[in-house]
């Protein structure tokens, strides 16, 4: 299981980023049993994007095999793009990655199913 | 016979675009010359109000948009590579198009190795017509809900006459649907205020006619106010202030009941046709 959590810095220590298409990093983290493999991977050119930077950042979690997301907010355009991969996404999530990856193991996060802001929020 | 365009544009809204291109359209067709108005501000076209006009015969402004033939599509994700609007992602190996972010340019069709795109024509708004007091009214709506404007702007922009003059009273801003509104025209007027939001956005409103090489000239409107930063500014970077409409009480009011400056004092005529016709005379000495 891979899950992607939107971050502003590197690692389990990081906090968490609230904004999705324009997140600094992702943080994707391979569960397997209490294995934890985890990876920074940098959103650079979605950030800087003119328009569209929820579907191409919905791409790049997509691209990167991660079937759950834990991030702060998710725009309608974005939340069409992560549904079409049936990507699980779970919104309103803050404090740090490591947090929020324990969170989500130990079910206490709620599947989010729709945008909850609208586009540029 | 000739045929002169003209754009009014001013960076800042509110300065009085409307004010200028209605009043000078008005002007010269009263002087039996040839006038065609377009109102490019197709977010919220209001010329009309000013004309007191119902402009009719909707025709539809498309842009073509991509539909995928899945059966054809193989994945290979050449049409998302190409997008240049990030209107296209690959999911699942398919890719998934938001036509919202589309710009109707046709790349991810002239790409897809499958031939799997077609583009089909969306409705992103419309062109309506109007005649009135001699003057070839027509103005562009756009569709509610559709976030670009610039294509209905260039369906505007084809419709300049062939001969006279055509005055295109451009939206507000510096951004893509003004530069659409007046590139290639034979003349900008800048229209400013003097505040300082208005010497503001004349700054980028002049950085913006030079960088698409337009000539151009700046027209003060609510002269008066005060403020010199406008004059300074226009001096400094050799500039001409070909007008000026002073900051008056009675052309306010005449204003708010929906007249123009012709209203207000028909001595505006002749300056404004002068005007128009010294701009003319720079265009082709």
């Amino acid at each position: 299981m891979k899950i992607a959590i939107t971050s502003s810095g590197e690692g389990l220590n990081a906090p968490v980023d609230e904004r999705f298409g324009r997140a600094a990093n992702f943080v994707l983290v391979e569960v397997d049993g209490d294995e934890r493999k985890v990876e920074t991977v940098p959103n650079t050119q979605n950030r800087q994007a003119a328009q569209g930077a929820g579907i191409q950042a919905a791409e790049t979690v997509h691209r990167n095999g991660a079937q759950i997301l834990l991030t702060g907010h998710v725009g309608p355009k974005a939340f069409r793009a992560l549904d079409a991969a049936k990507i699980e996404i779970y919104s309103g999530i803050k404090g740090t990655v490591g947090d929020a990856l324990d969170d989500y193991l130990a079910g206490r996060l709620q599947q989010t199913h729709g945008a909850d802001v609208e586009g540029h929020w | 016979m000739s045929r002169t365009t003209i754009a009014v544009a001013s960076g800042k809204g509110g300065t009085g675009k409307t004010t200028l291109s209605v009043a000078l359209a008005l002007a010269l067709a009263k002087r039996g010359e040839k006038v065609r108005l377009i109102d490019a501000d197709a977010e919220e076209p209001n010329d009309h109000l000013f004309l007191d006009i119902e402009p009719q015969d909707p025709q539809e402004v498309t842009i073509p948009v991509p539909f995928v033939d899945e059966d054809r599509c193989k994945g290979h994700g050449r049409c998302r590579e190409v997008c240049r609007f990030n209107a296209i992602a690959i999911m699942d190996s398919k890719p998934l198009i938001f036509p919202e972010l589309c710009h109707g340019c046709g790349a991810c069709s002239l790409a897809c190795p499958e031939k799997a795109i077609e583009e089909k024509p969306k409705v992103v708004g419309w062109l309506e017509t109007a005649e009135t007091r001699g003057v070839d009214f027509i103005q562009g709506r756009l569709k509610i809900g559709e976030p670009m404007v610039v294509p209905v702007i260039a369906a505007l922009r084809e419709r300049e006459a062939d001969e006279g003059w055509t005055i295109i009273d451009a939206p507000p801003g510096t951004s893509c649907p003004v530069i659409e509104s007046s590139k290639g025209t034979d003349h900008l007027f800048l229209v400013t205020e003097p505040t300082p939001f208005g010497l503001n956005d004349l700054e980028l409103a002049v950085g913006m006619a030079r960088a698409l090489g337009l000539t151009f000239s700046v027209i003060v409107n609510r002269a008066g106010l005060g403020e010199r930063g406008v004059y300074e500014f226009c001096e400094r970077e050799g500039i001409e202030i070909v007008l000026e409409i002073p900051f008056d009480k009675h052309i306010a009011a005449t204003y708010a009941r929906g007249g123009t400056l012709l209203d207000a004092d028909e001595a505006w005529e002749a300056k404004l046709v002068e005007l128009a016709h010294n701009t003319a005379k720079e265009v082709r000495p």
